[in-house]
């Protein structure tokens, strides 16, 4: 109980508060400016975290990201402009319900269940995390092999829609990551004498250029993009969330339930839990033909879902040190700069730094409700800020950040490098997440096989050796074949229509 | 470039002249007159981080300039080592070094060793220690030596990279004890933190770091320390013997961190920084600072620092070739 008080006393600090409140203020802003994300956020936070002490940092991260995911659903319901991907699966339907006249009432479901939603994700980030940390200090070399396989087959088949171009951006990611010194023998590789190339590609400021120097680049590409707000008063937005409570409880916990679900897996994040959940929804409601048409029942399950998933993303990252999205990719680099090296050891060494970054979440989603009604009041102005002031200011921070993770000009090559490379791949269609993760787990998976080789003295079967080792073996293997079939039913499916067509 | 460093640590003593005239007092001051910069070739958050950062605060309040802790990672260790030789030896910027100085150019890494500085003060030192998972099979030193002997090259230890500091303690102890290197097969890992992990995990049978930082593990009941490998115990851990007192072996080695400067570091600089960094090393703060984090106090003045570097690099030099980690 020790660490829980101490944490307490992290958390009720007054700078700590002012942290949380600042962010949510940047959190909100940023999510409700179409274009602009929630990894973007968090990316433009790191060289301001760099200066703070690590509960703070964290807590900012935390907050900014929980606001921005609820954010983007105010263009999203009034312009039709998703604020983040995480709004894009509704989108449609929320606009649909502002042109019925019911404005309001989506935007009170979506500041509403979006607290719930992160309330929810918190639970499941405090009872799971403990219990898995105290069974991942169980974990070898060979379960942590399993377990990078696993968190890469995710990235690629699970979340994404196209697998094949998911799987050129992991390789892409898995060869900039063995740039560097070898971790086992300490040979560099690709250095090209460089020394700055010595310690590898740094991942937060290729990061930092993949989600937010790309999305630059393209606003400049498609300078006239200015949104123009409708003008329409909106009026009390809680009316009739009793009724919907009492009527869709079901809807909001399968919401959470799958969020959470999505969230904890590598490499799918708040977006796709938004999809899968609203999917979902209309597949087991009673009415699906209303779907689409300004039905609030499918929002009430993908809001629930994107914001739940971002508590439940810190579960394996936490825990494994494995991203449960591309926000906690870069969280990650966080913790590792604030000396708490991601792992089980990390609920062992700090505890209190932890507990503190769960109150923190459960700060931020109760500040949502009162700021989120104050945000919906003030959407006018957000969406009114040009795109040509915004952009150059968001690439000096991206600047700033690459320059005080490196101390060196290194970092700001690195990300326009990364900006340029992203930009190029997400316009022909290569999503940038998988590379990510390629670039986060490639020093894991090499590290993690070549131990487990000197471990075993080179005895391949050593990898099903140990019993948590053979299940998670067993587990990504079945994964692999259930994906290899899958993608041949898809082939042959596509030859067979080919053929008809033809 | 060594031109250029003798050109330039030349001009910063004619620029000190008339500060030599005018001073107030007789004895020739140097004081900054501009920020400072303290280089640490480790990462943010880590050990060397922490203690550099303390040591910063602290001459920053005694010299009434701001002090600057700069990271410069990568290239184990290369890249930061070589950021403060390389620097204007004008007292503006200086660093936290690191054991290693004494390894990397036996590696044939860099050219850099510890007589490429001037030395200014070793502030810290931790032995290595010899842990093992709390439930294993050998609970006294003796009981693991006798399992080493009896079955070499059965074993495995982890606690750094390959050639790192804590794998030459392995090495070095192996070596005392007659046996050779590979006699406990070496496990490269990310550092000591993720080693404890998998020693508790039960992928390696040792971890050859030093005690503060398997701290955690052994207070979390996972893991135990069975000795240091140092002259005597350290009051920190008084329950964990030496390798002398179990095996009668007087093999020690330590990581240690000092201050230090280019080359050639003028004559006024050191002398404005020793007696700083020794009131530092002596306030109670810093004493409060090294216990919480359990890290051995040890203090050497430029002179005997440099002594120290030279018969450490020595000593390593022994060790890396005879484990043929040493380019020859």
């Amino acid at each position: 109980m020790g660490a829980v008080g101490q944490a307490f006393g992290l958390i009720l600090d007054v700078n700590v508060l002012l942290t949380i409140l600042g962010s949510a203020i940047f959190g909100i802003l940023v999510g409700a400016i179409p274009g602009l994300t929630a990894t973007m956020a968090t990316a433009l936070l790191v060289p301001v975290t760099f200066f703070m002490p690590p509960v703070p940092a964290l807590a900012a991260i935390v907050t900014a990201t929980a606001m921005a995911i609820f954010a983007g659903d105010i263009p999203s319901t009034l312009l039709r402009m998703p604020g983040t991907p995480a709004s894009a699966a509704y989108t449609d339907e929320a606009f649909a319900m502002t042109r019925k006249g019911q404005a309001e009432l989506a935007l009170g479901v979506n500041v509403i269940y979006s607290a719930v939603g992160g309330l929810f994700g918190t639970v499941v980030l405090m009872v799971a995390a403990p219990v898995l940390a105290d069974l991942a200090l169980g974990f070898s070399s060979f379960e942590y092999f399993w377990l990078a396989c696993l968190g890469l087959t995710c990235g690629v088949f699970i979340a994404s829609l196209t697998p094949l171009a998911a799987m050129v951006s992991l390789l892409l990611g898995l060869l900039v990551a063995t740039v560097g010194f070898d971790a086992i023998s300490g040979y560099p590789r690709f250095t090209f004498g460089v020394t700055d190339l010595m310690s590898g590609v740094s991942f937060i400021p290729a990061m930092i250029g993949l989600f937010a120097v790309s999305e630059v680049l393209r606003g400049m590409a498609d300078p006239d993009n200015a949104a123009t707000m409708p003008q329409q008063r909106i009026g009390n937005i809680f009316k009739g969330l009793g009724a919907i409570t009492r009527r869709y409880w079901p809807n909001i916990l399968r919401g959470n339930a799958i969020g959470t679900v999505v969230g904890a897996l590598p490499g799918a994040g708040a977006d796709i839990a938004a999809w899968v959940a609203y999917a979902v929804s209309k597949k087991f409601s009673k009415e699906p033909e209303k779907f689409g048409t300004g039905h609030v029942e499918g929002i009430i399950d993908a809001t629930s879902a994107n914001n739940s998933s971002l508590g439940a993303a810190w579960i394996p990252a936490l825990v494994f040190g494995i991203p449960g999205d591309s926000i906690t990719a870069i969280v990650i680099g966080v913790l590792y700069m604030k000396g708490m090296n991601p792992g089980p050891t990390v609920f062992i060494q700090n505890p209190q730094l932890i507990y503190a970054v769960f109150m923190a979440f459960i700060v931020a989603n109760i500040l949502m409700v009162p700021l989120g009604l104050a945000a919906i009041r003030g959407a006018t102005y957000i969406l009114r800020v040009p795109r040509r002031v915004l952009l150059p200011i968001i690439l000096l921070f991206c600047m700033v950040g690459s320059f005080a993770i490196t101390s060196s000009v290194y970092g700001i090559i690195i990300m326009l490098a990364a900006g340029v490379v992203g930009w190029i791949m997400e316009e022909n269609g290569i999503p940038v997440a998988p590379a990510i993760l390629g670039l986060v787990l490639g020093e894991l998976l090499e590290q993690t096989f070549m131990t487990s080789m000197i471990k075993a003295e080179g005895n391949l079967l050593a990898f099903f050796d140990r019993p948590l080792s053979v299940v998670l073996g067993v587990l990504t293997i079945l994964v692999w074949l259930f994906a290899g079939l899958n993608a041949i039913r898809t082939l042959i499916r596509s030859r067979k229509e080919a053929a008809a067509a033809g | 470039m060594l031109r250029r460093r003798t050109l330039l640590a030349g001009s910063t003593g004619l620029l000190a002249a008339p500060a030599l005239v005018t001073g107030a007092s007789a004895q020739a001051q140097w004081s900054p007159n501009r920020p400072i910069t303290l280089v640490v070739p480790w990462g943010a958050g880590g050990g060397t981080d922490a203690t550099a950062r303390f040591v910063g605060a602290a001459l920053e309040k005694e010299l009434s300039q701001p002090v600057n802790v700069v990271n410069r990672t990568g290239g184990s260790g290369v890249v930061g080592h070589s950021a403060i030789a390389t620097a204007p030896a004008d007292g503006y910027t200086i660093g936290m070094i690191t054991v290693e100085i004494g390894m990397m150019h036996w590696q044939g890494l860099t050219e850099l060793k510890g007589t490429s500085y001037t030395p200014l003060a070793l502030m810290n030192s931790d032995p290595p220690g010899v842990q093992v998972k709390s439930d294993s099979p050998h609970q006294t030193l003796k009981a693991l030596a006798d399992a080493i002997k009896a079955n070499p090259g059965r074993m495995t230890a982890s606690g750094t990279g390959q050639g790192g500091i804590w794998h030459l303690a392995l090495a070095g102890w192996l070596q005392a004890m007659q046996l050779p290197p590979d006699a406990v097969r070496w496990v490269p890992s990310n550092g000591a933190a993720p080693a404890m992990q998998d020693l508790a995990a039960g992928g390696v049978d040792i971890v050859t770091c030093s005690v503060p930082e398997a701290r955690a593990m052994i207070e979390a009941n996972r893991a135990k320390s069975l000795a240091i490998m140092a002259p005597e115990r350290n009051p920190q851990f008084a329950n964990v013997p030496t390798l002398k007192e179990e095996l009668g072996i007087d093999y020690t080695l330590a990581a240690w961190r000092g201050i230090a400067g280019p080359r050639n570091l003028p004559q006024p600089v050191v002398a404005r920084y020793v007696p700083l960094l020794q009131k530092i090393w002596n306030s109670d703060d810093f004493k409060t600072f090294m216990n919480s984090r359990g890290f051995g106090m040890t203090w050497r003045d430029p002179a005997g620092f440099a002594s120290y570097m030279a018969e450490d690099d020595a000593k390593m030099g022994v060790v890396m070739k005879a484990v043929g980690l040493a380019k020859s």
